[in-house]
């Protein structure tokens, strides 16, 4: 990378506090919407990692997968789904996050330490490819990561057709079931629901 | 302090710490969409962490951005079932609520 030093490590502060604080804020913020778009942040701040680590074409397929596709599809679930509801309140909820925290925290600390202690074999840096890091890329995906690379364009198709199914309305006029006519609406309203509590 | 360049202990130091994030809100959300975030959170840090190695351990066959094409595939197929899923769910239980999908407990 042709960057100065200085401005690469500036570069990485900003980025790394950008993803954890928005981290922080997808998880923590009461509104869905804002922890969505913190997301879209956090994915575009990853991607800045990526230039940082001399891989363009993984943070160009970063922004355009993420950005670009994931993060619109959760906008869009959030958009179908979001309904104001009043939560039931968990009676054992104080013993819960604490619990989860400190197993987070030690999981954190553990990791931490690892990253710290462990001796790297690293390479040398002048044998860094740099830019060619694309081509290089395709030659893997059909070379030696060719089986992978059909496996994946099966599994998306797979994703794809799972998707349509389980997300569709009822194509028929009447519901199975009951003989009613399918009410044609995100929610079922008219219907009892299928799957409610025997209690 | 003279460095030549960015240490990977930082990388790995940042994706721990967005991994644990992760679960955290994979543990504690109870909105449906909120716990599929943090799943592409903690996605997100194994990919930094697959990069970070690619570039300093193995800079000359980059096999960990191969790696890291394959996991952003799958993570956008994940997605698109999961939501999917969570629509269907919506449609039957008419909430989103984690603690409100049971059904599977005892």
């Amino acid at each position: 990378m042709s960057i100065a030093i200085t401005t690469q490590f500036i570069c990485f502060i900003v980025l790394s506090l950008v993803v954890i604080i928005g981290a922080l804020g997808v998880v923590l913020l009461e509104s869905i919407v804002y922890s969505a778009f913190l997301l879209g942040g956090v994915f575009m701040s990853v991607a800045g990692l990526y230039l940082l680590l001399n891989a363009s074409f993984v943070a160009a397929a970063q922004v355009l997968v993420y950005v670009g596709a994931v993060n619109v599809l959760i906008i869009f679930a959030i958009m179908l789904v979001n309904k104001k509801e009043d939560l039931k309140p968990i009676n054992d909820i104080k013993s819960r996050r604490v619990i989860s925290t400190s197993i987070c925290l030690t999981l954190l600390s553990l990791l931490i330490r690892v990253d710290l202690t462990n001796v790297w074999s690293l390479s040398s840096p002048q044998s860094s490819i740099g830019d060619e890091s694309t081509i290089r890329i395709g030659e893997h995906l059909f070379s030696d990561y060719l089986l992978p690379f059909e496996v994946a364009s099966v599994l998306l198709l797979m994703a794809m057709i799972g998707a349509i199914v389980l997300a569709r309305r009822d194509v028929m006029s009447k519901d199975i079931s009951t003989g009613l006519p399918v009410d044609q609406e995100l929610i079922e309203k008219s219907s009892e629901p299928l799957l409610t509590n025997k209690n | 302090m003279n460095l030549e360049s960015i240490p990977l202990q930082a990388f790995l130091i940042v994706s721990s710490a967005l991994f644990c994030i992760g679960i955290w809100g994979l543990l504690n959300s109870r909105n449906a969409v909120r716990v599929l975030m943090s799943i592409e959170l903690m996605l997100n840090a194994v990919n930094i962490n697959l990069m970070a190695f690619s570039s300093y351990v193995d800079n000359n066959l980059i096999q960990g951005q191969v790696f890291t094409i394959f996991v952003i595939t799958v993570a956008a197929a994940e997605a698109a079932v999961g939501l999917a899923i969570l629509l269907s769910l919506y449609r039957n239980r008419v909430t989103v609520d984690m603690e409100s999908f049971n059904l599977l407990k005892w």
